[in-house]
């Protein structure tokens, strides 16, 4: 190899190189420590410089898709700049999921489920790190586990809508669950002027790995605008959603599934029905109901007793 | 051998010498980020950039480069170049940059890459290695255009996000390909590609 190159190079380049004596064992050494001294400087430099602008779009992406499943961003007449303004009718909280026992079953009467959580910091929480955490999170037993996630997080963020009163409008929980392929990362909105009565009001999946054209049609603004006005609660609060086959849906607890997308289609209505049901954000829907939880902003994290 | 003519370096890997097309080297993403043209622009400027630089890069410690480590030297370079591009997409253009995902990463194992360094930088001047890793570049990205072009017309109607085809699903007429929008398609494009440049350039059949 480096015979070759003596004879392409001109004379001129080629001295570079012979003070030093790269195929020696120190010679290697050097070339191997200086290097990676190098690149990791360049890398790490890199990573310092970028991340508050790459965190700066995590942020923005997460608010923008809390935006959409409440209706309030519209892709077409909205820009990324619309989002801070928006964003101010919008209140993160930090929810407690149920907590199960060591051998995995949900404990019965778990008083933390469903109430606001105030000892994590919602700005700081990340539910995504905290699911993949032992510490923060608890396995799904597999008869449960509609959504094919096998673990989740304990806690988990909810985005609540305050209309111009100040009352709240619409709540937005964060599900994710298998499809195909991947796991689709979504938000789902729910009109909750009225607790007795919460019809969706937009889905959105802001992250997933689908057939694009095929099971990826559930980021399709006409796929997503038949979920407004579902109504997939029952009276006792248990999720009923239906994804049926394509063109069938004719209760307003079913929707269309996507044609050719089956397992996609599937695996939405399994992610729903397990993020709304009793072991997701079942109980704070309960509570919701009951009026045990205040979002008042100097309550923030707080639920009070109905008595 | 002499030193390579710099236009026949910049221009020789578009079609005389197309990485992809003669070499065929480097499809898995080319099957991969091409549902959309959008995703192949910035796919191919992704690649064409940590080429080039990675191509100089090497290109200048060629005499410095122990015999026995270089395929590691190589790839350090080759992916700290990768990381900061991959970085550099996430700061500027994070809607794409999410939707390629791992196929960014994954230009460090692209063997259109190794394959500059190894066969060309490690022999030749560092601003002849650059603009070799240009035109290879170029050649790369010219092949994922075009796939680019006809995987998004065909199976969505639209270029660049703009409705080329209106979908008789939205009332129009074009009753979209959906093989085209699954990896298959680019097999067919980029052989169908294969079939055009041999037949225009019958020295690049290769002998029975």
């Amino acid at each position: 190899m480096s015979a070759e190159n003596e004879t392409i190079d001109t004379p001129a380049e080629s001295s570079g190189g012979k003070g030093f004596q790269p195929n020696t064992v120190s010679g290697t050494l050097i070339v191997a420590v200086g290097l990676c001294l190098i690149c990791s400087l360049l890398v790490s430099g890199g990573a310092v410089l970028l991340r508050p602008s790459i965190q700066a779009n995590k942020r923005l992406k997460m608010q923008r898709n809390v935006l959409i499943a409440a209706g309030k961003f519209d892709e077409a007449t909205n820009s990324d700049a619309d989002i801070p303004g928006l964003f101010e009718s919008v209140q993160a909280v930090l929810v407690n999921l149920p907590g199960r026992t060591g051998m995995g079953e949900l404990e019965v009467d778990d008083a933390n489920a469903g109430q606001l959580n105030s000892d994590l910091d919602v700005d700081t929480y990340d539910p995504r790190k905290a699911a993949k955490n032992p510490e923060q999170s608890v396995a799904i037993p597999a008869d449960l586990d509609e959504a094919g996630i096998r673990r989740r997080e304990q806690v988990a963020t909810a985005y609540i809508v305050k209309g111009e009163n100040g009352a709240v409008s619409q709540i937005v929980l964060p599900v994710y669950g298998k499809g195909l392929w991947s796991t689709l990362y979504g938000f789902l909105a729910l009109k909750a002027d009225n607790p007795n009565d919460m019809p969706v009001t937009g889905i959105t999946f802001y992250e997933h790995g689908e057939t694009p054209g095929l099971g990826g049609e559930v980021d399709n603004p006409k796929w997503k605008a038949q979920w407004p006005g579902k109504e997939i609660l029952a009276d006792g609060g248990k999720p009923i959603l239906d994804v049926t086959k394509p063109g069938q849906a004719s209760e307003t607890n079913e929707v269309d599934g996507m044609s050719g997308a089956t397992i996609t289609s599937n695996g939405v209505e399994g992610l729903v029905n397990y993020w709304l049901g009793p072991d997701g954000f079942g109980p704070f829907l309960e509570r919701y109901r009951d009026g045990q939880v205040n979002f008042t902003a100097e309550s923030q994290g707080r639920v009070e007793s109905a008595e | 051998m002499a030193e390579p003519k710099t236009k026949d370096v910049l221009f020789d890997p578009v079609f005389k010498n197309n990485p992809i097309a003669l070499q065929v080297l480097g499809i898995c993403s080319a099957l991969a980020v091409t549902t959309r043209l959008d995703k192949a622009i910035v796919m191919s400027l992704a690649v064409t950039l940590v080429v080039a630089f990675s191509n100089a890069a090497i290109a200048v410690l060629r005499h410095y480069i122990p015999t026995s480590i270089r395929i590691i030297v190589q790839m350090t370079i080759i992916s700290s170049l990768v990381i900061i591009v991959d970085l550099l997409l996430q700061a500027f253009i994070p809607k794409i940059a999410d939707e390629l995902s791992v196929f960014v990463g994954l230009i460090i194992t692209n063997c259109i890459v190794m394959g500059r360094a190894e066969g060309f930088a490690m022999k030749n001047s560092p601003v002849v290695s650059f603009i070799d890793g240009i035109g290879n570049g170029l050649g790369y990205s010219v092949i994922l255009l075009v796939v680019g072009f006809f995987r998004e017309l065909l199976g969505s109607g639209t270029l660049l996000g703009h409705t080329v085809l209106p979908l008789a699903s939205d009332g129009g007429w074009y009753v979209r390909n959906g093989l085209m929008l699954t990896p298959p398609s680019a097999f067919f494009i980029i052989g169908i590609f294969i079939w055009i440049l041999r037949t225009l350039k019958p020295e690049q059949v290769e002998t029975e």
